[in-house]
């Protein structure tokens, strides 16, 4: 049950920078841990108590394996994760190239 | 040949002249005339059929659901207002394509006349009144590409806005109207509809629809208030003011009005809401006409006070009255396309069309001064024109009507002692008088520019002569479709010596006299108009629609303000507050708490990623951030593997790292971080968190608990040896079972390698 108060805190940290901060980045940063808090849920909820590494080791199926499923989707999960998390901080560089600033409210040109 | 048909054929050459005039050149004008001139052909055809009493009807099937079609409806009235909307479109068309040679883009020109054409004739034989409303905000449409033509002066992108926002905002009330007054007849079929008033008048929806009707119908023909428009869009070239100015669209109000007459009509509140603003419209425009300078203008006020008279009498709704109306609305077309063209042709000759800068120009031009002399008598209303007999029957529609008799006798005859006096003063101030410096020497219009104007003329004039002959089979199945319960009385042009003669007499010898006295004239109206009109209503409107922008600015400021910030806050908010408003609301939920023991280590690792998390979003150092992500991403890890995901934990790994190096080697290229945020929005912006955070959570241990389909992961778990024979499930899942998914992961990394290289690589050389 604590992982799961975790779970709420790391997302909570992670929305409380998305919302408050005014720099591109730690935008970014809060993005990134709200992401986390998600997959350590999905991780979390596949779980089974005592259950062991989805990995069929004999030939016969142990009976106590963790859910492989969501470990599959995280795992997807973080490989695209990486890949928005880079873009995210391209484009933040991209952005203070252009504008000279990290702070959001300054860049009001990509307003429409 | 079918009466859709001409309609389909004018919109057909509304595509094709843009991309022919180049190639016809100065023949454009009399080649596209042909379409126009079939359709008046075809439809002159009809006559006998209707004047035998026949209504021609024709359908084609659009939306049925709803009982919308394509339907086309010609009784009298119908075939009347398609014969001037074509004969005078034949003439503009000629006329058009000669005078506007000079100017670029003449074959769009041409094209949104033959636009604009067909719409008006697809809503004078319309049946459906779908299909008439679409027709009427199609000629709207037109009307504003036409007198926004000259689109690089500012006044007429006004004058274009204006006429738009007006008739766009009468048509939205039209159809609002149209709407409710289909209700109670369950279809929009004109034929049906027309012959059943008492549906809709006993209905309580006749108020409301009748209101919106007349708000849409007053919109388009310029009533009073709405009649400013209407000399603004003399900023468009002289043929769309002769053509849509003066014959054609705005007296598609009036149209409107005549149309719907058996429906509407004959209730208390139809005849004074008509009488009122068509009589203060009528004189409000003789008013404004006379201390005019500006020829186009002058016609203007005038068409704005015909319009008037035409609502009024359609009104008035008595025997005379309705013949009036239509003998008046054919008189107008023929009158006012005339002088219209011919202003056009006087400003072309002599680069001015300021009445004051004009005189003499008779011996210029003789043939077309005697053409404007006539179409101006047949306006003053003097035999043997059809004007008189128009006049005429307008005095005895007053002398019949029903109340209020005298008020209209004294506004008539005001608004005609004007007409007169304009008449004096528009031929002899033209063409008579002294001979002011011309920029260049005046020389006669030539045939294209001529033609138009002559015809009109001379058709007023056989009209007038042979009033039984030949205006009679025109007109008289129009009073019948107008009001059916109405006979058409036989045109006559000398009814013997009677008061309305003598009124006529009155008249015209007063407008002279007015004529005699002109500069007394213009000094008292200029006086009464600085004393009681200052208050101009263009400028009234322009200003209303200045305050409007800057109020819609104020708000899109206030809702699109651009913060990132504000957007997500209020779509949290909004979110958790409705989740938590239906949590409160459903049946409790019992959570599955359940503190099994946990290792001790485990819990450290906790503390330190929330620790971590923490000083990521707030330090204020780049370097200390980026190592608190990867202290959360290694605790992370560490937790993976604790709870047997030992794959996911290599790859967290593996990631983390990565991710750190790079974010490390983009971003200590650039300064230091600076504080950004300001502490006072800190709290609140942490209770949004909190209150979203919380309502997240909850949704997360109910999604827990409940269990809404067959878990698919026993399939996995079975096959992964025997099938796909890979031992390890998670990797089996990912490149096997799910491959495509995998393949898909794959090109989104690419596409973001592709797009973070060309954004780091290109901007060096594009600093803006």
């Amino acid at each position: 049950m604590i992982l799961y108060i975790l779970c709420f805190i790391l997302f909570l940290v992670g929305l409380y920078g998305v919302i408050t901060r005014r720099n591109v980045i730690k935008i970014v940063l809060g993005i990134c841990i709200m992401e986390y808090s998600l997959n350590l849920l999905l991780i979390l909820i596949g779980y089974v108590d005592e259950g062991v590494a989805p990995i069929v080791v004999r030939e016969t199926m142990a009976s106590k394996f963790v859910d492989p499923l969501p470990q599959a989707m995280v795992l997807t999960v973080i490989v695209i994760g990486l890949a928005t998390t880079a873009m995210l901080l391209a484009i933040a560089i991209r952005v203070y190239k252009k504008h000279g600033t990290f702070d959001i409210r300054e860049i009001k040109n990509l307003k429409g | 040949m079918s009466t859709g048909l001409v309609v389909l054929l004018l919109i057909i050459l509304a595509g094709v002249a843009p991309l022919t005039r180049r190639y016809l050149k100065g023949m454009a004008g009399w080649i596209y005339a042909v379409f126009p001139f079939g359709g008046f052909v075809y439809y002159l055809s009809l006559l006998p059929r209707i004047n035998a009493g026949e209504v021609i009807t024709e359908r084609f099937s659009w939306i049925p659901v709803y009982g919308i079609d394509f339907s086309f409806y010609v009784d009298g009235f119908g075939v009347l207002f398609s014969l001037i909307v074509l004969g005078i479109g034949t003439f503009i068309m000629v006329y058009a394509g000669y005078y506007m040679k000079p100017y670029p883009m003449k074959g769009r020109f041409l094209g949104y006349l033959a636009l604009f054409m067909a719409s008006m004739l697809g809503i004078v034989v319309s049946g459906n009144l779908i299909t008439m409303f679409v027709f009427w905000e199609l000629t709207s449409i037109s009307s504003f590409m036409l007198i926004g033509y000259y689109h690089e002066k500012p006044e007429a992108r006004m004058a274009a806005l204006h006429a738009l926002l007006i008739t766009g905002f009468g048509g939205l009330a039209l159809i609002g109207g149209f709407v409710l007054l289909a209700i109670p007849y369950g279809t929009y079929e004109l034929s049906v509809i027309l012959t059943d008033p008492a549906a809709i008048q006993n209905s309580n929806l006749y108020v409301p629809a009748l209101l919106l009707i007349l708000v849409g119908a007053f919109t388009k023909s310029a009533q009073f208030p709405f009649h400013f428009w209407l000399p603004g869009a003399m900023a468009a070239p002289s043929p769309v003011s002769a053509y849509l100015h003066s014959a054609t669209m705005v007296k598609a109000g009036v149209f409107l009005l005549a149309r719907l007459n058996p429906v509407l009509g004959g209730t208390d509140l139809w005849m004074i809401l008509l009488t009122t603003f068509g009589a203060t419209t009528m004189v409000v425009g003789a008013w404004l006409s006379i201390t005019q300078t500006d020829l186009k203008r002058i016609l203007a006020y005038t068409t704005v006070s015909a319009l008037g008279t035409l609502v009024l009498l359609i009104g008035t709704g008595t025997k005379y009255a309705i013949n009036a109306a239509i003998i008046f609305l054919l008189v107008h077309a023929l009158y006012k396309g005339t002088l219209f063209m011919m202003a056009g042709n006087i400003e072309k000759m002599t680069g001015t069309r300021d009445i004051t800068k004009l005189g003499g120009l008779y011996k210029y031009m003789p043939f077309a001064a005697v053409v404007m002399g006539l179409a101006l008598v047949s306006m003053a209303g003097i035999p043997p024109l059809l004007g008189f007999i128009g006049k005429e029957l307008i005095y005895e529609a007053k002398m019949y009507a029903p109340t209020a008799r005298v008020v209209l006798i004294a506004a008539s005859f005001f608004t005609n002692v004007v007409l007169v006096f304009l008449s004096f003063r528009l031929f002899f101030d033209v063409f008579k008088g002294t001979e002011p410096s011309y920029e260049k020497k005046p020389a006669a219009p030539s045939l294209a520019l001529i033609i138009g104007p002559f015809f009109l003329v001379l058709a007023s004039l056989v009209l007038g002569v042979y009033p039984t002959a030949i205006a009679t089979p025109l007109t008289s199945q129009a009073v019948l479709s107008i009001s059916p319960f109405i006979e058409a009385i036989t045109l006559k042009i000398w009814h013997g010596f009677n008061l309305v003669l003598g009124l006529s007499a009155l008249t015209v010898l007063s407008g002279y006299l007015m004529y005699r006295h002109k500069k007394k004239v213009f000094i008292v109206a200029d006086k009464l108009n600085i004393k009681y009109f200052t208050r101009e209503f263009s400028r009234t409107f322009t200003t209303s629609i200045d305050s409007f922008l800057v109020f819609a600015k104020g708000q899109t400021k206030n809702l699109q303000h651009g913060y990132h910030r504000f957007y997500l806050m209020t779509v949290f908010v909004v979110a958790s507050v409705l989740v938590w408003t239906m949590i409160w609301r459903a049946d409790p939920i019992i959570l599955e708490i359940n503190f099994s023991e946990m290792p001790l280590n485990l819990v450290a690792v906790v503390v330190l990623i929330i620790a971590a998390a923490l000083s990521a979003v707030t330090s204020h150092s780049r370097v200390i951030a980026l190592v608190a992500m990867g202290v959360i991403g290694f605790g992370i890890a560490i937790i993976f593997i604790a709870f047997s995901g030992t794959d996911l934990a290599i790859t967290m790994i593996l990631v983390e790292t990565l991710m750190i190096i790079l974010a490390m080697a983009l971003l200590l290229q650039l300064p230091a971080y600076k504080i950004y945020s300001d502490t006072g929005a800190r709290m609140r912006d942490g209770l949004v968190a909190v209150l979203v955070g919380s309502f997240m959570m909850v949704m997360v241990l109910q999604a827990g608990t409940s269990q809404l389909g067959e878990p698919i992961s026993e399939f996995f778990k079975e096959k992964s040896y025997t099938e796909a024979f890979g031992r390890n499930i998670v990797n089996v899942i990912l490149v096997d079972f799910r491959a495509l998914d995998t393949l898909g992961e794959i090109t989104v990394i690419a596409i973001a390698a592709l797009g973070i290289y060309s954004m780091i690589k290109f901007t060096k050389n594009k600093q803006v």
